[in-house]
């Protein structure tokens, strides 16, 4: 009895874990027009309705391209500024890690809404451009975290030897940092990704026309439960799934 | 001479993340704080150096009444996901087998990638009056006629515990699991049972694994806006919710930056009562 304790707890917890998700995952193969028992299906009907409708791909390929986009910068930007701070001594430099690493501790509420009245105090409008902006702010500190705590000592000497062989400041990063540094440069990226990905917060408040695949969710919610809702949920998450299955893969193993 | 030419160039490495730091970060937030000590006089912004707002937290029913509503599910959430979690992160550590172990935490934190709107979608679609629950438990003949489960607070922080039940079995796992076997032994071996073991040794050596995602579960869970909207079903209001409302209908952006402000000090005192406990490098 007490032997199978754990594992009646486990499988209890794992219940409640995946209960929202399978139920997701499960409707969105109803037959029906609700999302709810009994099951009627299975059926493709609501996957082929979503694939064709024409709001919901721009959402998602606005998503595609404010996540690439955004992640690109927020990794070069953070990856210049760790070389830059690890490996240039410089005065000043415990402040200026303390203030790339300080849009972590805010909220993104808060983040959004600082640059959503900056953005309209100022006359410049809204756009994918300025939700972009607002991801860039809130993945950087993390990019810049994650390759900053990777660049140790043993790469430095690599990058010495490769100045004395002469090479110049683009060649030692180009050649010899970033390859080194790659599995971490792709880690930081790709949760990056994720993250601009699934926001939601920042560019609800900072799209208008153009927006982002959340956005467009979120409005769809207002018309209340639907197989159609279930259906574009679960192609987001399994494109979530794919990107973290591929980063565990892909940098995880690696380090084995 | 080459130590100033190497500053030159290290600024220049770090000048790009900072500027755009600055520029998008720093700026706008202290654009925040001037604007929430302006005011509104019907729809005109005027800029100044009034308290008015923040008096107005005080005075006005509605307003410190979402600051209790936060903060009351906030703690239960922080609570309950906790006392949830810490099992379930102690059976994958020492339960299960070593060769299962990774893809038992791996998938016991999956469904956390799911997006936020869309996993808070997922729980109205299980809690509702047709929904599984209830289906469920009418086949199981436990209730008769449907219960109200969504758009209640039940709901609110049924979709949080969810999420952060996942968050702290990692930041407690990765506590446990670091844990040498040999001060359990040794408790063992000096007459302690299983209980005082964990009373007296386990508990206090994980304490900062679970301050650290406790803090982190309290500072998410306060500040977010989505839960409570799609869950809570409009009968009570957490700050998130009033700072959309004073933007969207009412555009007072004062009001809501001075309740932004709020929100933060409150993280504040948040941080500084755990900081004894928070290892915030360790995450």
């Amino acid at each position: 009895m007490m032997r199978a304790l754990p594992w009646a707890y486990l499988l209890a917890a794992f219940v409640f874990i995946y209960l929202p998700v399978g139920a997701l995952v499960l409707f969105s193969f109803q037959s029906g027009s609700l999302p709810v028992p009994p099951f009627n299906g299975p059926s493709l009907r609501w996957y082929g309705e979503i694939l064709g409708d024409a709001d919901l791909m721009e959402a998602l390929r606005n998503s595609l391209f404010v996540a690439f986009g955004s992640s690109s910068v927020a990794v070069s930007l953070g990856f210049l500024a760790a070389y830059g701070l690890a490996r240039h001594v410089l005065p000043g430099s415990v402040f200026a890690r303390g203030l790339l690493i300080a849009p972590l501790t805010v909220s993104y509420l808060i983040v959004g809404l600082g640059l959503l009245i900056v953005l309209t105090r100022s006359g410049l409008g809204l756009s994918l451009w300025t939700a972009g902006i607002g991801h860039v702010v809130i993945n950087l500190p993390l990019a810049f975290a994650i390759i900053y705590a990777s660049m140790g000592a043993q790469q430095q000497n690599a990058e010495r030897a490769a100045r004395d062989l002469g090479a110049n400041e683009a060649q030692v990063i180009g050649l010899i940092t970033v390859p080194i540094l790659l599995p971490s440069i792709a880690a930081a990226f790709f949760l990056s990704v994720t993250l601009s990905w699934d926001e939601f917060i920042i560019s609800f408040l900072l799209t208008r026309f153009d927006v982002t695949l959340p956005v467009e969710i979120w409005s769809l919610l207002r018309s209340g439960l639907s197989p159609r809702l279930n259906a574009i949920g679960s192609l987001v998450f399994l494109i979530s799934i794919t990107v973290v299955l591929f980063l565990e893969i892909l940098v995880f193993r690696r380090r084995k | 001479m080459t130590r100033m030419r190497d500053r030159i160039t290290g600024w220049g490495f770090v000048a790009p993340a900072l500027l755009w730091t600055i520029a998008f970060f720093v700026v706008p937030f202290v654009v925040m704080g001037a604007m929430s000590l302006a005011t509104m006089k019907g729809r005109t912004l005027i800029w100044g150096f009034s308290f008015e707002n923040y008096a107005e937290l005080a005075e006005k029913a509605y307003l410190w009444r979402a600051i209790l509503v936060s903060l009351e599910i906030t703690l239960t959430v922080t609570v309950v996901s906790v006392l949830l979690a810490y099992p379930l992160a102690w059976i994958i550590a020492f339960r299960v087998p070593e060769r299962w172990r990774r893809l038992a935490l791996l998938l016991s934190i999956l469904p956390f990638w799911t997006s936020y709107v869309v996993r808070s979608y997922a729980w109205l679609l299980v809690l509702a009056r047709e929904g599984v629950v209830n289906k469920a438990l009418i086949g199981l003949g436990l209730i008769s006629e449907p219960v109200t489960l969504a758009n209640t607070r039940f709901a609110t922080v049924t979709g949080f515990v969810h999420f952060f039940v996942m968050l702290l079995t990692l930041t407690i796992y990765a506590n446990l699991i670091q844990l040498s076997p040999n001060y359990r032994r040794a408790a063992m071996d000096l007459g302690a049972n299983a209980l005082q073991t964990f009373r007296h040794v386990i508990l206090p050596l994980t304490l900062p694994g679970i301050v650290t995602g406790a803090f982190l579960t309290f500072v998410l869970c306060i500040g977010d806006y989505v839960t409570p909207q799609i869950l809570g079903g409009n009968t009570e209001l957490t700050v998130p919710q009033v700072i959309m409302v004073q933007l969207g209908r009412r555009a007072d952006f004062p009001l809501a930056s001075a309740l932004a402000i709020v929100l933060m000090g409150i993280v504040t005192l948040a941080y500084l009562a755990s900081a004894r406990w928070l290892r915030l490098d360790r995450i």
